[in-house]
């Protein structure tokens, strides 16, 4: 874009182009050499409020739905399993049954919730160990079609070996179904769920735990259901755990847990599973009505704290100040180690 | 003029179709102490790569009606009004008997050393408080990112990397997932309202491939978006940078230029004249996927400790029948 015209006496009417001066530059430098202020900012800046982050546009209903089911049938099917080898075959069938339904409903939640969902097949185009919804998918291609054998197997009793083989083999992945979602969520950059990326997978199990052992005591008899009632305080007391070091950890990206809609679906999480817990250790034992009705309240609590999860990262993705705040600090802790260093040596 | 043909230069390079070998990483040093907000590099690329209208609104954010980076944006200006002087400056221009109407006469015919002194050269607070401002102007675009979160975790490898170094979607085999949007620490990729799939820059794939420089770059009047190769962007970035700082200028800063960051290095880095965060850049972006065998590791032990609480419960109790 020069404008510049080639004279005998050189180049004339140069202009400066990408070399031009501003501001100072046009004082002649008079105040070269000020120090740039150290002292940090106290608050957080941001252009014009709006978020760094780009906010997923997941549905609540398809994400955290999905969320919910996989870890109902991936805990489904081990205590499916666990059931069957200790003798409580209802409860088995029943597990079996439900790990099915909850599967095939996720997926279809999946697949919804694709822009281009003619196009879900794509998923299995490669094997990424780097990312977690490629290893998920394929989690749920070796998953999804042994709880459907193993759902089958029971329901019909045909092919009892195969049904067994498809019951372990359920019973191995499942765990593993219930606990990726949390890294899949985790491995992001919205803070609220980076930051838990520790906390994440074990407060998803427990979650799942909750939920299978929830429909352990909604659908199994009740002179099976000792092992569910054990399960559910198990899991309540990690998901109580897990929650707690997940506060505890993620610094300013905490926040969203607490206020707003994910801070109350989460409060209602933690009295609906105290509710659950309680109704399932005191009374699910003697009463079938209370074991049905502790274990529908679990598979609430459950619920509700897959969607409390899912609506603090897009609380913190929305908002600059969970993006901008901690990595200001990160780069100020950063900046005071090192000065540290310098001055020590 | 000496920019066009340097890059022309290099962009003869970056094909490698004489040679045979791999090009070298290029990519784009946008200086934004040279940028005027004229919102070419929006335009031409808008216009080179097809990129549909995504909304005509009046925002209020000074002159920036475009609000950011997006699926139909690949190109976004930021306008930053600030009462701040500009670089720390302090204006001495006497403005009383400067007549305006004279320089306006002579139109672009000012020289150079007297364009120095215009109207709007900012001066002291007035009597009663109004302060100086500066109004900053940044020209952002996807970083393409050494360490690429996007690509990392995109499912169905549809993202990836090319022969020239930089992150591209390939249309027809993206599923739509929406993974890579939260995965981008920029908050640059996003996926198309009524199509699903995810769109951003793609450097101009198409463009390096024939040799020519990304519609943006070529486009900008200022040479304030630089496009060459990595190295010579970022020895150049340094020069310009130390030329600044010599001039008093001690705010201007390079963004996403240092390989060793959270990224691994931006494939676009910047030139600021403030924190990153006043133009609505992450001020210590990390690439997730660097937490992700720790995750993984967490996620294999809580899935066997859920096993185990399923078999150990099951134990307590013993065997039905």
């Amino acid at each position: 874009m020069s404008e510049a015209r080639v004279t005998r006496d050189g180049l004339e009417g140069v202009r400066p182009g990408r070399e031009a001066l501003f501001g100072n530059g046009l004082d002649g430098g008079r105040r070269r050499g000020r120090e740039r202020p150290v002292v940090p900012q106290a608050e957080f800046t941001s252009y014009y409020g709006r978020p760094v982050l780009k906010v997923p546009s997941w549905e609540a209903r398809d994400i955290a739905g999905y969320m919910f089911l996989g870890g109902l049938a991936g805990a489904g099917s081990a205590l499916a399993a666990a059931a069957q080898f200790t003798g409580r075959p209802a409860t088995a069938r029943a597990l079996k049954l439900s790990s099915l339904g909850a599967i095939s409903l996720s997926t279809a939640a999946l697949v919804h919730d694709l822009g281009r969902p003619a196009r879900f097949l794509n998923m299995l185009r490669v094997a990424k160990p780097t990312s977690p919804m490629s290893v998920g998918s394929w989690l749920l291609a070796g998953y999804g079609p042994a709880a459907g054998l193993a759902a089958a197997s029971a329901a019909t009793g045909l092919l009892p070996r195969l049904g067994t083989a498809a019951t372990l083999a359920a019973a191995g992945l499942g765990p593993a179904v219930a606990t990726y979602t949390g890294v899949l969520l985790a491995d992001t950059a919205v803070p609220s769920w980076h930051e838990a990326h520790r906390e994440l997978p074990h407060l998803f199990a427990a979650s799942a735990a909750t939920a299978g052992a929830g429909m352990a005591l909604l659908a199994g008899p009740r002179r099976e259901n000792g092992p569910a009632r054990a399960v559910a305080a198990l899991a309540a007391g990690g998901e109580a755990l897990a929650l707690r070091s997940l506060l505890t950890s993620a610094g300013h990206a905490a926040e969203p847990y607490r206020t707003g809609r994910p801070g109350r679906l989460l409060t209602t999480a933690k009295r609906l599973a105290f509710l659950g817990t309680a109704g399932a250790t005191l009374l699910a034992g003697r009463s079938r009505t209370a074991a049905a009705l502790s274990g529908a309240t679990l598979l609430a609590a459950s619920a509700a704290t897959r969607f409390a999860v899912f609506h603090a990262g897009i609380a913190s993705a929305r908002d600059p100040k969970y993006t901008v705040l901690p990595q200001r600090l990160r780069l100020q802790a950063e900046a005071e180690a090192e000065a540290e260093a310098t001055g020590a040596a | 003029m000496t920019t066009e043909q340097t890059t022309g230069q290099t962009t003869g390079q970056t094909t490698g179709e004489t040679t045979g070998q791999q090009p070298p990483r290029v990519g784009f040093f946008t200086d934004t102490s040279v940028c005027i907000g004229c919102k070419a590099c929006e335009v031409a690329c808008k216009e080179w790569n097809l990129v549909p209208e995504d909304g005509l609104t009046l925002t209020g954010m000074s002159y920036d009606n475009t609000e950011a980076l997006g699926a139909s944006t690949w190109r976004h200006v930021a306008f930053i009004e600030q009462t701040k002087p500009l670089g720390g400056q302090q204006a001495h221009q006497p403005h009383a008997d400067l007549d305006v109407l004279a320089l306006a006469a002579r139109g672009s015919a000012t020289p150079v050393d007297e364009a120095a002194m215009t109207p709007t050269t900012p001066g002291p607070p007035t009597a009663d408080g109004r302060t100086e401002l500066r109004w900053l102007m940044a020209s952002d675009v996807c970083k393409h990112c050494t360490e690429a979160a996007c690509l990392d975790v995109c499912p169905t490898g549809a993202l990836f990397r090319t022969e020239f170094g930089s992150v591209v979607v390939q249309q027809d085999v993206c599923n739509g997932c929406g993974y890579c949007v939260p995965a981008c620490p920029f908050g640059v990729i996003e996926q198309r309202e009524g199509d699903g799939r995810a769109f951003k820059c793609t450097l101009c794939y198409d463009r390096l491939g024939a040799g020519q420089e990304p519609a943006c770059a070529k486009a900008c009047p200022t040479d304030s978006i630089q496009f060459g190769p990595l190295d010579a962007l970022r020895e150049r970035a340094e020069r310009r940078v130390a030329q600044l700082h010599a001039a008093g200028v001690p705010d201007a800063r390079l963004y996403g230029a240092e390989p060793d960051d959270g990224v691994g290095g931006a494939g676009a880095f910047f030139l600021l004249l403030d924190e990153p965060e006043v133009y609505g850049l992450p001020p210590d972006p990390r690439v997730t996927t660097r937490d992700l065998p720790t995750m993984w590791r967490h996620a294999a032990l809580a899935a066997v400790t859920l096993l185990g609480g399923i078999a150990a419960a099951h134990r307590v109790f013993g065997r039905k029948r």
